[in-house]
């Protein structure tokens, strides 16, 4: 059934017309022309399409476009213009995580979602948040490191 | 002159405008035949050229490999990116250098020896001359043949090569965009291929009506048992795939599978002959491993459109040359009719799906003159429908003497094939070829040459002093598919090799490391052994049974590249957990050292995955297709906290190091793991179901 959805996307109010059943992923990779949010299984089991609604990490491979009435939605491509993910894009430049950058973004939008809960979250935290996305190049030391860092960043920053 | 040989690859594509190109004002456009396939070459390349040319590294970009422009460089494989490619460039820019140098000591009536630059300004005696390369290029012959000439800079020199940059790729990959699934074609129609359930399955039936009920819009295309749903819309072509078995029929004809030919049983190597009159004690044991899956996080894909009899295809293949005159080959095209262009991929560690992949589109867009098309594959078929890791097992049999030393040893290698890239084998090798046509079906398969570092023998032959006898067998009676996944068969060669000398080591009364010192005159890897050693306190012989341990490996990959050794540490409860890991490696020069060790310790991770974890189950000679929740990888509460040493040779040569870890860091896992457990386990993966059928048996 074709419906009419109206949700905010990274701060931007967005209406349009889809069949309810669409997976948002492909709404956002083929309607919107947003590409973060990648496609790596389908079935809620590798963390490339992750996204945040209202505050909760999504997997946009699964959830209906219909499900959104209303929703905030963020992608990585909302990051920069965030402090929090400013400071998640700026520590993982600095630690050179990653190797291929498939899984990045939606490792990205994990590790945002946690510190937007948990600004000061311990190793042990960090690595709960992200135990559901996969990484196949290895780049998992890195990347942790790359979290603790924007953790230290945003305490320093913080008043 | 050097006198050295030049790199193949300026044998191949002598032209210095081939590999440096000036044409756009403050930029320098270097090509290459390699491609990035996530191991960040893009970067180190423009580090070797932008230090040759003494330039800002923000002024040299890496163009896109086209094989209507590329130097062809063959595959993107074997760790030898910066070896050759960075060989070929780092020459052709220096020769660019000393050719602008040149026309600009002409302009300036000056001698050259009284010249320099700074990031593209020439400068006289030290000063601006007002020159700049850009304003000297149409100067240069850019014809001329790439020579070994000199004006090489002196590694003391280097202020780009060594540093390690951030990859600039890395930036757009963050926040969406930058590889080819995110291209996006006008018009395009999306493709899922339907693939055979078991090679040369028969397409039996498909049933249009049931299709065009449950997924309007979508519709199939076939070519014998080729079959492609294609529609406007991904999410509808996307859920017709999820279910296809509801429409399409598949079956199975006897005897339309043939085994190909398998080589002649190679020897890979001999040593003088070996003595086992000598021993005192001896061992005969068996190592194996199973199918391995590339398992990249991003699914293969790739886009084709077919206008005014000419077809382009992208793709993320390691081998856009091959796979031109492949995917020609199979559509009956002239070769000039079809350029083949990379656009970057997820992660890749050996042939994948990538290939297979881009003749899906190519058949597509055939079909659809004018269309551009674009095929994904599901995480399915990804995991279980492109070629995968060769199942391997080594036999060996060795003993010691009473002075403890080794004074036997045979190993005996059986595996599946590591070499079936397109066109290897004169065959095209990709899996909708033999769909289309069964006369695609390989009849006979080799194995790489040592050359090229072997295949099933790749580091067979042990770095150790005593004699050795070593045979390769490729056994070929399996229909699974199988071709190169990151170090061939050095993954499982260094596990058995390694593991047999620690058992060795026991039967010698001896430390695992005095053991291997005793038998290694190589001072390079005596040195990486003797730092790992140190930097993980290894204490000597330790107690076994008490369920932690570390364990002990060494390796020089291809026995002429970098050298890798590795320290374990394990616990062992249910499942054995791998806490923590020391790597020394010494891999020449380090053009990007925080490139060279996140490929380092990426690799590291990725064999503890493959050694602890992973796989293919297969059943009846097939294998039915499977999601991530059946084949389980190393997570993040998984992976160990790494320690890596590089260690420097002065004026040494780069080596590549990205497979350098996987068969020492096997080993060491499992001579961990046997030291903790009081048993040897040598079928990988060191699973629970493993372990307890070792501990039985033991």
């Amino acid at each position: 059934m074709t419906a009419s959805v109206c949700f905010h996307l990274n701060g931007l109010a967005v209406s349009l017309d889809a069949d309810g059943d669409t997976p948002l992923l492909f709404v956002l990779r083929n309607r919107l022309g947003l590409k973060a949010a990648r496609f790596g299984c389908g079935n809620e089991e590798c963390g490339a399409c992750l996204v945040e609604i209202d505050r909760r990490a999504r997997f946009a491979c699964t959830t209906p476009i219909a499900a959104l009435a209303g929703a905030q939605v963020t992608t990585a491509e909302g990051l920069p213009d965030h402090p929090i993910g400013a400071a998640l894009l700026a520590a993982f430049a600095q630690e050179h995580a990653g190797q291929c950058g498939y899984c990045l973004s939606g490792i990205l939008m994990a590790a945002f979602v946690l510190l937007r809960a948990n600004p000061t979250p311990d190793r042990a935290s960090i690595i709960a948040a992200l135990d559901g996305n996969l990484c196949r190049c290895g780049a998992h030391g890195g990347i942790l490191r790359a979290v603790e860092r924007a953790v230290a960043s945003l305490a320093e920053a913080a008043p | 002159m050097t006198g050295r040989p030049l790199p193949k690859s300026l044998d191949d594509t002598p032209a210095l405008g081939r590999w440096i190109s000036l044409a756009e004002p403050g930029r320098v456009i270097i090509a290459s035949g390699k491609v990035e396939l996530g191991q960040g070459i893009t970067t180190a390349l423009a580090q070797i050229a932008a230090e040759a040319l003494e330039l800002r590294l923000a002024r040299v970009t890496l163009a896109e490999v086209d094989t209507d422009r590329a130097p062809n460089e063959g595959f993107t494989a074997g760790s030898q990116s910066v070896e050759v490619s960075g060989a070929a460039l780092r020459l052709a820019a220096a020769q660019a250098r000393a050719a602008l140098i040149a026309v600009a000591a002409v302009r300036l009536g000056a001698d050259a020896a009284r010249l320099g630059c700074d990031d593209g300004a020439v400068l006289l005696d030290g000063a601006p001359s007002g020159l700049d390369f850009w304003g000297l290029a149409a100067d240069v012959d850019w014809g001329q043949p790439v020579a070994d000439a000199a004006g090489l800079r002196p590694a003391s020199a280097y202020r780009v090569v060594g540093q390690s940059v951030p990859r600039a790729d890395l930036v757009q990959k963050r926040i969406g965009g930058g590889f080819i699934h995110d291209i996006d074609l006008p018009g395009m129609a999306h493709v899922r291929v339907v693939r055979q359930p078991f090679r040369m399955a028969r397409l039996e039936r498909v049933d249009s009506d049931r299709l065009a009920r449950r997924h309007p819009g979508v519709r199939a295309l076939g070519k014998a048992d080729f079959l492609a749903l294609v529609s406007d819309d991904e999410y509808a072509v996307h859920a017709a795939h999820a279910e296809a078995d509801r429409f399409v029929r598949w079956q199975e004809v006897p005897g339309r599978w043939q085994p190909a030919k398998a080589p002649e049983g190679m020897v890979a190597a001999i040593g003088a002959e070996p003595a086992p009159a000598t021993c005192t004690s001896t061992i005969a044991v068996r190592y194996a491993r199973a199918h391995i899956a590339h398992a990249s996080i991003g699914p293969s894909c790739a886009l084709a459109q077919y206008e005014a009899g000419r077809l382009t295809v992208w793709t993320h293949s390691q081998g856009v040359f091959a796979l031109r005159a492949q995917i020609a080959r199979c559509l009956g095209l002239d070769v000039a009719a079809v350029r083949v262009v990379h656009a970057h991929g997820a992660g890749c560690y050996g042939h994948n799906g990538a290939d297979d992949a881009a003749l899906d589109a190519a058949i597509v867009a055939c079909a659809l003159p004018g269309r551009p098309v674009r095929v994904l594959w599901s995480r399915e078929d990804e995991l279980s429908r492109g070629p995968l890791g060769a199942a391997m097992s080594a036999e060996i049999s060795a003993g010691v003497d009473a002075a403890g030393r080794v004074a036997a040893w045979a190993m005996h290698v059986t595996s599946a094939p590591h070499a079936q890239r397109p066109g290897m084998g004169g065959y095209a090798n990709l899996s909708s070829a033999e769909a289309m046509d069964g006369a695609h079906l390989p009849r006979e398969v080799a194995d790489l040459p040592e050359a090229a570092g072997g295949g099933a023998s790749r580091n067979a032959r042990a770095i150790y002093d005593f004699a050795q006898e070593v045979r390769v067998a490729i056994d070929t009676r399996s229909r699974i598919r199988t071709s190169s996944l990151r170090s061939l068969g050095a993954h499982l060669n260094v596990f058995a090799i390694e593991s047999a000398m620690d058992e060795l080591a026991e039967l010698a009364g001896a430390d695992p490391l005095d053991f291997r010192l005793r038998h290694l005159s190589d001072p390079r890897c005596r040195r990486v052994l003797a730092e790992a050693a140190e930097m993980s306190g290894w204490a000597g012989a330790q107690a076994t049974g008490e369920g932690v341990a570390k364990g002990l490996a060494v390796a020089r990959y291809k026995g002429k590249g970098a050298w890798l050794a590795a320290v374990a540490e394990v616990t062992v409860e249910a499942d054995v957990r791998l806490q923590r890991l020391w790597l020394a490696v010494d891999a020449g020069l380090l053009i990007n050292p925080e490139g060279a060790r996140s490929q380092i310790e990426g690799g590291a991770i990725q064999a503890a995955s493959w050694s602890l974890k992973e796989a293919v189950s297969v059943e009846n000679d097939r294998i039915a297709a499977f999601g991530w929740g059946s084949y389980p990888i190393l997570r993040f509460s998984e992976v160990p906290e790494i320690e890596t040493r590089f260690i420097e040779s002065p004026g040494a040569a780069p080596l590549g190091a990205g497979e350098a870890a996987q068969g020492p860091v096997a080993a060491a896992i499992g001579n961990a793991v046997a030291r903790a457990l009081g048993a040897r386990v040598r079928d990988l993966p060191l699973t629970r179901a493993q372990i307890l059928r070792a501990v039985a048996g033991g």
